[in-house]
């Protein structure tokens, strides 16, 4: 006989769709099948199965090979490794939950490092476009009930949000938009014919990097002002008609993505975007969203925006001051320059993503990975740290992308013996504390001290 | 006008703090009180006299102080000259990020290159870099809506992007290239390109004035031409093509006209 256990969160992407339904064995160890979630999201949970899994904490030896460690032990060694570090980065944290985030976050304060997430090389320009302008937005669910004109710029959720379309913001019947997909006109503007533009009603293909130029287009003719015939690759005819689109709905909302976070200008072009869309509210409602690509990246923002003032890339180094400069403070930027020396990964795949400089870096400085899995960060590390999975083996508080808080769901037990991210980071917590107690010493900075007289 | 050297005695393993290396700071200091200025290195924090050799003495105000800054590693020294008010300060190398960030007054020198976020939301003074500056010259600190506010800055070499953005006031003159993003969101100021500007060029600008003596590879659709006018700029006479925008975004209205952005480009 199986449970099964509904209303189940799936942790993959920024969706959070929250209406999964697993069957799970009667021992509560094994996940049987999964209904609702699309690809991605079935297999978050199928594959917690598979053979292979790292149960205990296993730290790189002088030959390059993997010796298994008890999780005193790598908890030793993290405490002692951030604690002599000057300047050690905690990057990641967008696959765990806010709890865990919380907890590292005041270990970060502690030993004075960096802590950045993985909007540092996704939705972070988006959140300087923010800070710099502010943003009229909204949730998924008025999307859902009232929208009858979206718009997909530089984003394809066919494939990074596979339900998205169906859940949100095609073709769901909601309160005002009865007639779903016919009541709603799509536009999509991207610079290739994604799986996305596909499904379009109006497909506007612009120039590689004339995103900022066409927002601005769009603003100078919604003001009644001249343009060129053509901007972007864009006939001025096709920006009128798109303005035109927008002015005639009763609800509009512009997702967007990388195409517009990460291409020439980046945050300049979600400035546009961002002032597009409230000049637009001159005429009828508009908002947008940002889609954000790992399911708690939203989480790692708004945790460190209430603890420390700042989304990401928030510099504790000075202890008593919370610094954010992107460009400085991001983690890629820091690895390039050398101006860290010692690394932490959480909860993100840190080399799978990042430039080779910086993940060269990585490899050469003292690095700690937290992870499930194994993955290119874990081979690069020192240490890795195995913990239990989010919304599949323990719950926790998770930000859909569009800042709603949704409760993740427990459906099996970890394997035997394997911590929380949260579990881990109060440990680590209480060995800092335990060290610098001893060393008699107030702070991290005092220890350094000690350490260099100690050494001499 | 009394000069202190300070000559780095090795270079940092990551980067330096030095807010202390100012004239502000120094004044009526001696030798071994300047030496005992704080500075960090990450987490650990040290005095100026841990990493530099210090000859000379400070005048007795900021503006009476001079100071130079020597040895290999300068360009691992941040916040350079940031928050001085008065006297002068030479870098005979490059400089790392911040120098002469915030900046109100005195005279800053700049012998090599400085790195981004430099002259950022600078008030007042002269700054001449001799090399290059990277992005975010004269720019407004990330979230703020002010960007440089007075005084003026010369570029002998290229810059990089966001070059006085959100800028309201004082004068950029960089004699090479600029890169994309030019004082967008300005409200103010003059920026003068002597070589190409490359995109972007008053991006959402409300005021000020540009000018570009070698062209812009893409002009922004919100920028109309309203005349060809001579008109002379730093020192050199030329015709120009006088543009007004960016007309995508709003604009006051002072004495019933409405203020609008400029952008000057080289007749040919
Ligand atoms: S769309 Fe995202 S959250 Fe929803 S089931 Fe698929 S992977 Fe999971």
């Amino acid at each position: 006989m199986t449970k099964c256990i509904k209303n189940v969160i799936c942790t993959f992407c920024g969706t959070l769709c929250d209406d999964l339904e697993v069957d799970v064995s009667d021992d509560g160890k094994r996940i049987e099948q999964v209904r609702n979630a699309c690809a991605i999201g079935a297999e978050k949970y199928l594959h917690v199965g598979n053979p292979g899994r790292v149960v205990v904490p296993r730290m790189r030896q002088a030959d390059g090979t993997y010796k298994d460690v008890s999780y005193d032990e790598a908890i030793d060694f993290t405490a002692k490794t951030l604690l002599k570090a000057k300047k050690p980065l905690m990057y990641g944290w967008s696959s765990t939950n806010c709890e865990a985030i919380a907890e590292g976050n005041i270990l970060a304060e502690k030993i004075g490092g960096v802590v950045d997430n993985c909007a540092t090389v996704c939705h972070g320009s988006s959140l300087l476009a923010i800070q710099d302008t502010g943003v009229p937005s909204c949730t998924l669910g008025e999307v859902k009930n009232r929208a009858d004109r979206i718009i997909f710029w530089g984003c394809n959720p066919a494939h990074a949000h596979p339900r998205h379309m169906s859940r949100y913001s095609i073709f769901p019947r909601g309160f005002f938009s009865a007639k779903g997909q016919k009541g709603r006109k799509i536009i999509c503007v991207d610079c290739r014919e994604t799986d996305t533009a596909k499904v379009a009603d109006h497909f506007v293909r612009i120039k590689q990097s004339y995103d900022y130029e066409v927002f601005d287009a769009l603003r100078t003719l919604l003001r009644g002002e001249e343009i060129p015939d053509e901007v972007g690759g864009v006939p001025r005819e096709k920006l009128q008609e798109l303005i035109d689109i927008c002015k005639g709905g009763r609800f509009v909302t512009l997702f967007f993505g990388m195409g517009l976070t990460h291409t020439l200008g980046r945050n300049h072009n979600i400035d546009a975007g961002i002032n597009f869309i409230r000049d637009l509210n001159d005429y009828t409602k508009a908002t947008l969203i940002a889609m954000r690509g790992h399911y708690n990246v939203t989480g790692a923002g708004q945790v460190l925006g209430w603890q420390y003032g700042y989304p990401f890339a928030c510099d504790l180094s000075r202890l008593t001051t919370a610094r954010h400069n992107p460009g400085e403070t991001t983690s890629v930027d820091l690895l390039v320059r050398h101006e860290v020396d010692a690394c932490m990964v959480i909860a993100s795949d840190l080399a799978a993503h990042f430039p080779f400089e910086a993940t060269r870096r990585m490899a050469h400085i003292p690095t700690i990975t937290l992870d499930p899995h194994i993955c290119m960060s874990t081979e690069l590390s020192d240490l890795h740290i195995p913990v239990a999975i989010v919304g599949v083996e323990v719950g926790g508080c998770c930000y859909r992308m569009d800042n709603v808080p949704i409760d993740t769901r427990k459906v099996i037990d970890a394997p035997e013996g394997v911590l929380t991210d949260e579990e881990v980071f109060q440990r680590i917590n209480k060995r800092v504390d335990e060290i610098l107690a001893e060393a008699g010493c107030k702070d991290a900075a005092e220890y350094l001290e000690y350490l260099e007289k100690q050494e001499a | 006008m009394d000069t202190v050297t300070i000559t780095l005695k090795k270079v940092p393993g990551l980067y330096l703090e030095c807010e202390s290396v100012t004239p502000d700071k120094f004044a009526g200091k001696n030798a071994e009180e300047i030496a005992a200025l704080p500075c960090a290195e990450g987490k650990r924090n040290y005095v100026l006299g841990d990493w530099f050799e210090i000859a000379g003495a400070a005048g007795a105000t900021a503006a009476d102080t001079k100071i130079v800054v020597n040895g290999a590693g300068t360009d691992k020294c941040k916040y350079i000259g940031a928050w001085m008010t008065a006297g002068e300060v030479v870098v005979n190398g490059t400089a790392d990020m911040f120098t002469g960030a915030w900046m109100e007054g005195g005279k800053l020198t700049v012998k090599g290159d400085v790195r981004s976020f430099s002259a950022l939301q600078m008030k007042g003074g002269e700054f001449i870099i001799e090399g290059r500056a990277w992005n975010y010259l004269a720019a407004a600190y990330r979230g703020d809506w002010r960007g440089m506010q007075g005084g003026t800055i010369r570029v002998k070499g290229d810059v990089g992007s966001d070059l006085g953005t959100f800028m309201n006031g004082g004068t950029i003159i960089v004699e090479g290239n600029a890169d994309i993003h030019i004082g967008t969101h300005a409200e103010g100021g003059t920026i003068i390109i002597k070589g190409k500007a490359h995109r972007r060029v008053g991006g959402q600008m409300v005021k000020g004035e540009i000018y570009v003596f070698g062209g812009c590879d893409v002009m922004m659709p919100g920028f109309k031409k309203i005349e060809e006018r001579e008109i002379e700029v730093d020192g050199e006479k030329h015709v120009f093509n006088v543009f007004i925008g960016d007309l995508g975004e709003r604009h006051p209205k002072s004495k019933g006209e409405v203020v609008y952005g400029h952008l000057y480009t080289l007749k040919e």
